[in-house]
């Protein structure tokens, strides 16, 4: 049984004449990982500033349960230099904002500093911190707000490979520590897809939603992505079904099938299209 | 014993650096230096207003902050000018016309020492002023303390801050009040030309000294406060005026603690 925390209808934005968003439609479950793909100004970041409510939609709605608390990871954030500012300053000062009071112990910050690993950066400048350890300590921020719903803005941006998959494995563990759902935006493809229950795929409308495999054969998916596809092959993506992640067909034998499903699909109208693998079987069984 | 007039100074030059240094602090992490020299030099225009209106100076000064703030709120919304242009247009212009406001008084036959109102009058200040710059300073640190999380929230960053529940808009525009009430008590002391210096200059010593935005403050306090006993001193020692000896102090000891804290001469 899963509660919804947060779900936006029909969004739609316009900047300076431009369509931004177009009917975007979301929801968000309790202890569900949802990330957020999409090329280069596809709106992730307008319907993450849209749902943190720092911006107004033109048209469409948010709904959330009453009294969310939702921790916001930025993607970086630069401090003044004028200023000092600890560690331990910056993640108690949101804490006294927030609850109006010193309840936020010292200790408990060395808790999940220790869970994030950084417990070494308690006493360390703001502005002296390396790109992985701010994004660590801007989760540390949030987690401290004890949130409902987390939302990051690309956590894993110029990190390497090895970096990436340790934030990743975090995130995972947080959800399961915490019990609190998480909205990422990625911009890579294959190391999010593992830390990841669903997939939504952005470009101004909802192109396809659904489990990391199935979006990952979606044409629509495969027409945005497709040539960054291309070395994919590299990491080792365990498949269930009869293609490889390009759409080959592994056994001649399915080949008819599958060529209809991508026909099939190729022929939706571009909304929302919810991709199960049991949809995906029957429509091969169809053909 | 001391001569009352000098105690006096010496009382204003405190109360003066108890509220200047703190809200200095949060002036220098949000880069308002320029915004706080044009709400001082428009505080000419807020004086004369008071003085022909009768009102209290401070009523005047934080009106004209009011209306500066809100104008250069819809400049900068047209974007086509940067806010420092617009600062330097709206800076001395204010101060234009506080100076032209200042001479039709005086063609009225009103007497006002512009020169006091311009470099500060710090020896000529009274027992009853002296109680009302204290009742201000009590003001502005009762509601800096209050606001003291969320002020330093949004310097960190806007987003975050907002994000939090701090209500920004509201917040920036409670500081800018408490900026002009700072202003109002400091005109007296080193008046509207140099007001700025007590801000800007403690602050930025005291932040080399600094590992947490609290021990700014207090820091700072500590520069202001020494700079305005030596700059009395030295009025004092060797008659000089002493709204600019204050500043000249001010700015020794950063002087002297940049080159304390310099990591290469």
């Amino acid at each position: 049984m899963s509660v919804c925390l947060l779900s936006a209808e029909n969004i739609r934005l316009v900047k300076d004449s431009k369509t931004i968003l177009q009917d975007v439609s979301l929801n968000i479950q309790q202890q569900e990982i949802i990330t957020l793909i999409g090329p280069n100004g596809a709106g992730k970041t307008s319907l993450i500033r849209i749902l943190l409510g720092l911006q107004k939609a033109d048209a469409g709605k948010i709904n959330k349960i009453e009294k969310l608390r939702i921790g916001y990871v930025p993607q970086t954030i630069s401090i003044p230099q004028v200023m000092p500012l600890r560690v331990r300053d910056f993640l108690i000062l949101s804490a006294k904002v927030l609850f109006n009071s010193d309840k936020i112990s010292d200790e408990q910050v060395h808790t999940v500093l220790d869970e994030l690993e950084i417990k070494y950066l308690f006493e360390s400048a703001m502005q002296g911190l390396s790109g992985g350890e701010l994004q660590r300590v801007l989760l540390a921020r949030a987690l401290l707000k004890n949130p409902q719903l987390l939302i990051l803005d690309e956590p894993a941006a110029g990190m390497d490979v090895i970096g990436q998959q340790k934030l990743y494995d975090t995130i995972k563990n947080i959800r399961d520590n915490h019990a609190c759902g998480i909205l990422m935006v990625s911009h890579d493809l294959h190391l999010v897809m593992a830390a990841t229950d669903r997939v939504v795929c952005l470009n101004t409308h909802v192109c396809c939603t659904g489990h990391p495999d199935d979006v990952s054969e979606h044409p629509e998916y495969l027409k945005l992505f497709g040539s960054a596809l291309s070395g994919l092959a590299l990491y080792s993506h365990h498949h269930d079904h009869e293609h490889d992640m390009r759409g080959n067909v592994i056994e001649s034998e399915h080949c008819l099938n599958c060529e209809h499903v991508h026909h099939d699909h190729e022929n939706h109208s571009h909304e929302n299209v919810v991709l199960k693998k049991e949809v995906l079987k029957q429509d091969s069984d169809d053909g | 014993m001391m001569d009352s007039f000098i105690l006096f100074a010496l009382l204003a030059g405190i109360a003066l650096a108890l509220v200047a240094a703190p809200l200095g602090c949060i002036v220098v992490w949000r880069r308002m230096a320029y915004f706080g020299d044009t709400l001082a030099h428009a505080a000419l225009l807020g004086v004369a207003l008071s003085i022909a209106l009768q009102v209290l100076p401070v009523v005047g000064v934080t009106v004209i902050g009011v209306l500066l703030a809100s104008l250069l709120y819809w400049l900068e919304r047209q974007r086509d000018l940067s806010t420092d242009t617009l600062l330097g247009i709206l800076s001395h212009s204010a101060l234009a016309a506080g100076l032209i406001m200042v001479s039709l008084l005086q063609a009225q036959g009103q007497s006002i020492n512009l020169m006091a109102y311009l470099f500060g009058d710090i020896l000529a200040i009274n027992q009853q002023e002296l109680i009302w710059m204290y009742v201000g300073v009590v003001v502005i640190l009762l509601v800096f303390v209050r606001m003291w999380p969320a002020l330093v929230s949004i310097a960190v960053n806007e987003e975050l801050a907002r994000i939090d529940g701090i209500k920004v808009n509201r917040d920036k525009f409670i500081f800018m009040l408490l900026l002009a009430m700072v202003i109002a008590v400091a005109i007296k002391v080193v008046g509207i030309l140099l007001i700025t210096a007590l801000l800007i200059i403690p602050a930025a010593s005291a932040r080399l000294f600094s590992k947490s935005p609290v021990q700014m403050v207090y820091l700072a306090i500590g520069f202001a406060v020494a700079a305005v006993v030596a700059g009395l001193y030295g009025s004092m020692q060797w008659d000089l005026p002493a709204g600019p000896a204050i500043v000249v102090m001010a700015a020794s000891g950063f002087l002297l603690a940049r080159i304390i804290k310099s990591p290469s001469i």
